[in-house]
């Protein structure tokens, strides 16, 4: 089975680069660019540089023995909470911020969800020297504000996105629209696995880091690279894609997909796409899109901002097509629980994104030889007000 | 082929000064759609462009946004937007062209959508995601077999070379936007923008071209149509709509305004 992504920017029938004509310059120098400029060394030494020095990686592979003891298996977390700026995301905005410069544009532009992106693109633009708007929906600017300032602190201005639930899929309608109004001077850093190819390759690339560190910590963990399980959040993604990226051909090692059920699959308020999704085209891809039968975006729910966005990438919509990734999901309550579960046996408050994946532990059928990877790909801070609404802890 | 008859074809042969009005279908009211059109016509509106209302129409600048929302909320769909389209149709001789994005023609079908444009008596589609690669390996034979002509936009970013592909696989008119943006109205184009017309103009395409995208009055339709074949107005009109109290009148005097020299 391909996994890749094809010369035409497509993931078996997902993919590919459906954006207005204005668009297309910049889309198509970044395609015809970008695999020549991450592969050559200049880059690489800066980006892993930067990742070691900047960002604290490698994140530890830490073996939870008080959670491995409650699901009966052994379990790991990948610890990206623990990198600089609290979240994967930064993974991203590192190589995204080197490879801006190197296409000579000045100004960045960002979307984002629970401001994790957000902070991770306002901290590279500020390590860079460079001008950052960051667009994030009203709803998210209230429900993750320690982030919002914590962006303005580094200089962003974050601009609010005012149309539909006033979430994720809003903000990065503005991000959109922003380019379309200044394409030559300006890059935008997307955050997840979604967006014309070839944002969720190249976001995928910069995010395999994760994986590539997975296996070398477990090999001497364990004694070989290959858990029974490798169980990640998705949103768009991204946090997935790089704890995925480099197992993905190991078929032995079965992928988990860990998705927002929000309220509950069925109740109208949900994020779940996989399970309420048809194939679609929103923001420059074809994928897993909730939708109407009339092709309108369905406004998704979830407690968790960083999840709740009604499509996933093109890569997860063809990893769930060909059954190589199994999705489950996690309700608001589901995850909050696994969240303060998780505080109180390993002493980490995860980020309520994160916390989805730690929920679905209890939805696997586990055994005690199993060796489970757990991404966690972040930490709870920006959440606090969430978890102290929620109260029950 | 495209069948010789389509009406668009006719209307752009070597004419000039032509206007083009976009509105979107089911704004104000849901049962607007045909009334505006057949205001459009009896004033001398060219070429009438209906738009497909979608949820997130990235391209668009707020006044459309909004149309398509309200529109939406009104319950506008695509099967009731080809309704009315082919009820204007049956009333009016002039173009008709449908702008909307790509997910929910394909959520209808491509090809029962084709069928169903055709039928409602749709001259052409203008569908800004739907890139032209995909649109020439995948549904140009379709469109083609119904006789819808495809509508591609350029940009001042375009490049010379990808306007020439552009050029060789269309066969309305090309609608040049304006300015690198979204859709909006503004008051007057800038030299740059000028400059863009006139390059377009030196390069003696086979097709046509309409500038839209921020012409709004009767001095950027002017200056419009003399670079180009004519001009496409959209947010001006929907903010007029939007105001308006008495929708025949106030059609009228707005193409009057716009046409006046
Ligand atoms: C900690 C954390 N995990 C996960 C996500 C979801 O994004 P993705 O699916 O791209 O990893 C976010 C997004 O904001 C996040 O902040």
């Amino acid at each position: 089975m391909n996994y890749k992504v094809d010369e035409r920017g497509y993931y078996g029938q997902f993919g590919g680069a459906f954006i207005p004509e204005m668009l297309y310059p910049n889309v198509e120098e970044l395609r015809s660019r970008y695999l020549d400029i991450i592969s050559a060394d200049d880059f690489k030494n800066e980006f892993h540089h930067l990742l070691k020095t900047y960002v604290g990686r490698p994140t530890p592979l830490y073996f939870a023995s008080r959670l491995s003891e409650k699901y009966n298996a052994k379990i790991y977390l990948k610890r990206e909470d623990l990198c600089h700026t609290g979240a994967h995301k930064v993974n991203n905005t590192v190589g995204q911020i080197i490879l801006a410069k190197h296409l000579g544009k000045q100004k960045i532009i960002a979307e984002t969800g629970a401001g994790q992106h957000g902070v991770a693109t306002a901290t590279v633009c500020a390590l860079m020297g460079l001008e950052c708007v960051v667009y994030m929906g009203k709803l998210d600017m209230e429900r993750q504000r320690p982030n919002v300032e914590r962006m303005r602190i580094l200089g962003a201005t974050v601009i609010p996105a005012e149309s539909g639930n006033m979430t994720l899929k809003d903000a990065t309608n503005e991000a959109m629209r922003h380019w379309i109004n200044h394409p030559q001077d300006t890059h935008y850093i997307i955050g997840s696995v979604v967006g014309p190819h070839p944002y969720p390759d190249m976001v995928a690339r910069f995010q395999s880091v994760i994986s590539e560190e997975i296996k070398k910590q477990l090999s001497s963990e364990i004694g070989n690279p290959y858990p029974d399980y490798v169980v990640a959040c998705v949103g768009g993604g991204s946090n997935a894609a790089g704890a995925f990226y480099h197992y993905v051909e190991d078929e032995h090692v079965s992928l988990i997909g860990v998705e927002a059920a929000g309220k509950g699959v069925d109740t109208g308020e949900s994020a779940a796409t996989t399970a309420l999704g048809k194939p679609g085209v929103l923001h420059g891809s074809k994928t897993l899109l909730m939708q109407t039968d009339d092709g309108q975006v369905i406004e998704p729910y979830s407690i968790s901002a960083g999840l709740d966005y009604p499509g996933i990438g093109p890569w997860h919509a063809h990893l769930f097509e060909t059954g190589r990734c199994t999705f489950l999901n996690a309700t608001d309550d589901e995850a909050m629980e696994a969240g303060v579960l998780l505080s109180r046996l390993e002493g980490i408050i995860p980020a309520i994104e994160s916390a989805h994946a730690i929920a679905a532990l209890g939805k696997m059928d586990l055994d005690d030889e199993d060796v489970v990877v757990v991404n966690l790909s972040g930490r709870g801070d920006k959440d606090l007000e969430t978890y102290i609404r929620w109260g029950k802890y | 082929m495209v069948a010789t008859e389509n009406r668009l074809t006719k209307a752009l042969a070597g004419k000039r000064d032509l206007l083009a009005v976009y509105y979107t279908a089911g704004f104000p009211a849901l049962n607007d759609t045909v009334a505006i059109g057949e205001s459009l016509a009896e004033n001398g509106v060219d070429i009438i462009e209906i738009g497909i209302p979608f949820s997130d129409p990235v391209a668009d600048g707020p006044v459309i946004q909004a149309s398509n929302k309200v529109a939406l909320d009104n319950g506008m769909n695509l099967r009731t937007l080809l309704e009315q389209v082919k009820a204007l149709r049956s009333k009016i001789e002039t173009p008709i062209v449908l702008m909307g994005y790509f997910n929910p023609v394909l959520q209808f079908g491509v090809g029962r959508f084709c069928i169903a444009a055709a039928d409602a008596g749709v001259d052409g589609l203008i569908i800004p995601d739907l890139p032209l690669t995909e649109y020439v390996e995948l549904y140009k034979e379709k469109f083609e077999q119904h006789g819808l002509i495809n509508i591609s936009l350029i940009s001042p970013t375009t490049s010379e070379e990808r306007i020439r592909n552009i050029d060789d696989n269309s066969s309305g008119f090309i609608y040049a936007v304006s300015a690198s943006s979204t859709t909006g109205a503004k008051k007057e184009f800038g030299d740059e923008q000028i400059e863009y017309f006139k390059r377009l103009q030196s390069m003696k395409l086979k097709n046509p071209f309409l500038i839209g995208f921020g012409i709004s009055n009767a001095s950027t339709f002017k200056t419009a149509s003399q670079h180009g074949a004519g001009a496409i107005i959209g947010s001006a009109f929907i903010a007029m709509l939007q105001s308006s109290t008495d929708l025949k009148n106030d059609i009228r005097d707005f193409i009057k305004s716009i046409k006046t020299s």
